[in-house]
């Protein structure tokens, strides 16, 4: 027999609480920041910076709709993901030294961006995609961070996440990390330079797999089905399969619609692709043919897969 | 025995539920065949002006202009019985249109708007040159995608 939603919702935390005392308890799901000197001897630089932050998609989240000053992205955060958990708002990473990150240290940030761990020393969802950001080189991180520093402040506060009660307790989180987060590349042996710079656009950067991938019952990316297309995280429909199994475009098609938004038949994008390919059009034609041909050289995935 | 009046009235009431329940489980298939055969010429005309942006074909000032020329007319059709009520997805076959072209009718008509004004422009420099054409595309692509995002469900 099927289980209710209730029913699935209260296995999955009965199996992050058990897994989570099975796991070693406390020390094992304990939030770890990067280590004090991950950073040293880097210097940001913002110019790439603003690469890496496009790349990353950034903006998608933490902007409300249009939210610019001359010209400049404003992080203020504000907008709203529906889940099965409830509903997520991105937080403001604005450079305002109250509203948003703008008093935080390099090191403190780059623990939220690469560990998930905030300031105060707590779990973040994986709403965040710390766990693709993690695969990031720290001069990249650091370069973004230089570049985050430059955009406009903004004061308007942080508005709190409002989800289901049994996801309310973020210790159960270190559980979740400790399963699912892997700092593993999914494609071990890249092909080519282009295919390896592709990966690192993909899997570390542009976290293209936390929507085109299947998730397991405890919101855990299945690495087995990298990029075949999953159900909508809310609202009707599925998200497609990109792989050559499901997307039969040639590598410059894909590249061309990470560009220009428009498919091979010149219909466009839709839903939230039309906020991805606002990033990707601002990286060079090179970048767009290497994520084009990472995804023509994963495994092909059916749709019945 | 039942006067005139009355048997007349009733008949009419008799009609109009007829026609009401018509009208609720009404055949949309041809309005809405009709808005995708409209979407199949905005990319048949968008297809030759891609073509050209993109190097796959040599550029014709004179096609592109009848390419661009043709993406004004269509974005000017009156499209008002191409979206008849209870034609959206969950409600009709075969129809991705987002229920929310009937809840916010001033919303889908400005973003109708903005294609007419991409494609207007279009049609002002597609005759000027390849580079004409490519901040041409660029528009239409904004206008086509700001349409997609808000009111087209998913696959």
């Amino acid at each position: 027999m099927p289980l209710s939603w209730n029913g699935v919702m209260v296995l999955r935390l009965a199996i992050v609480v058990v897994l989570a005392l099975a796991g070693g308890g406390w020390f094992l799901t304990r939030p770890v920041p990067l280590p004090a000197d991950a950073l040293d001897g880097l210097i940001g630089d913002a110019a790439n910076g603003a690469v890496i932050f496009a790349a990353s998609g950034c903006a998608s989240c933490h902007t409300a709709a249009g939210a610019e000053t001359e010209g400049l992205p404003v992080l203020a955060g504000g907008r709203s993901f529906a889940s099965d958990y409830g509903t997520f708002m991105a937080p403001n990473i604005s450079s305002d030294p109250e509203a948003g990150i703008g008093g935080w240290t390099d090191l403190e940030l780059a623990s939220a961006i690469q560990r998930g761990v905030s300031p105060e020393g707590a779990h973040y969802y994986p709403a965040f995609p710390y766990t693709a950001y993690a695969k990031a080189a720290p001069q990249d991180i650091v370069d973004l961070i230089a570049y985050l520093r430059t955009l406009p402040a903004d004061a308007s506060p942080s508005l709190p996440h409002d989800l289901d009660l049994p996801f309310r307790f973020r210790a159960s989180l270190g559980g979740w990390k400790l399963l699912f987060a892997s700092t593993d590349w999914v494609v071990p042996d890249p092909v080519s330079p282009e295919v390896e710079r592709g990966r690192y656009l993909v899997e570390a950067l542009g976290h293209c797999a936390e929507c085109h991938t299947p998730r397991n019952a405890l919101g855990g990316l299945q690495r087995d089905l990298w990029m075949a297309g999953a159900p909508a995280a809310s609202g009707p429909g599925r998200v497609p399969n990109i792989t050559t199994g499901g997307l039969s475009w040639s590598v410059e098609e894909v590249a061309e619609y990470l560009k220009s938004g428009f498919t091979p038949e010149f219909d466009t994008a839709g839903g939230e692709m039309v906020e991805v390919i606002k990033n990707t059009r601002q990286l060079s034609d090179a970048d767009r043919l290497a994520i084009a041909s990472y995804l023509a050289a994963l495994p092909p995935l059916g749709p019945d897969s | 025995m039942m006067s005139i009046t009355k048997a007349f009235v009733l008949s009419l009431s008799g009609l109009a539920f007829a026609t009401l329940a018509h009208a609720q489980s009404a055949d949309h298939s041809g309005a809405i065949k009709a808005r995708q055969a409209h979407m199949t010429l905005y990319g048949t005309n968008l297809g030759v002006l891609g073509a050209m942006a993109q190097g796959n074909m040599p550029y014709d000032a004179e096609a592109a202009t009848a390419a661009a020329e043709s993406l004004v007319a269509l974005a000017g059709i009156d499209e008002r019985f191409y979206w008849p009520e209870g034609s959206a997805s969950g409600m009709a076959e075969g129809t991705r249109a987002m229920e929310a072209i009937w809840a916010d009718p001033e919303g889908f008509s400005a973003a109708q708007e903005a294609l007419l004004v991409a494609a207007t422009a279009m049609a002002a420099t597609a005759g000027t040159g390849v580079e004409g054409i490519q901040a041409g595309m660029q528009a239409m692509g904004g206008a086509c995608g700001a349409c997609h995002q808000n009111y087209r469900v998913r696959q």
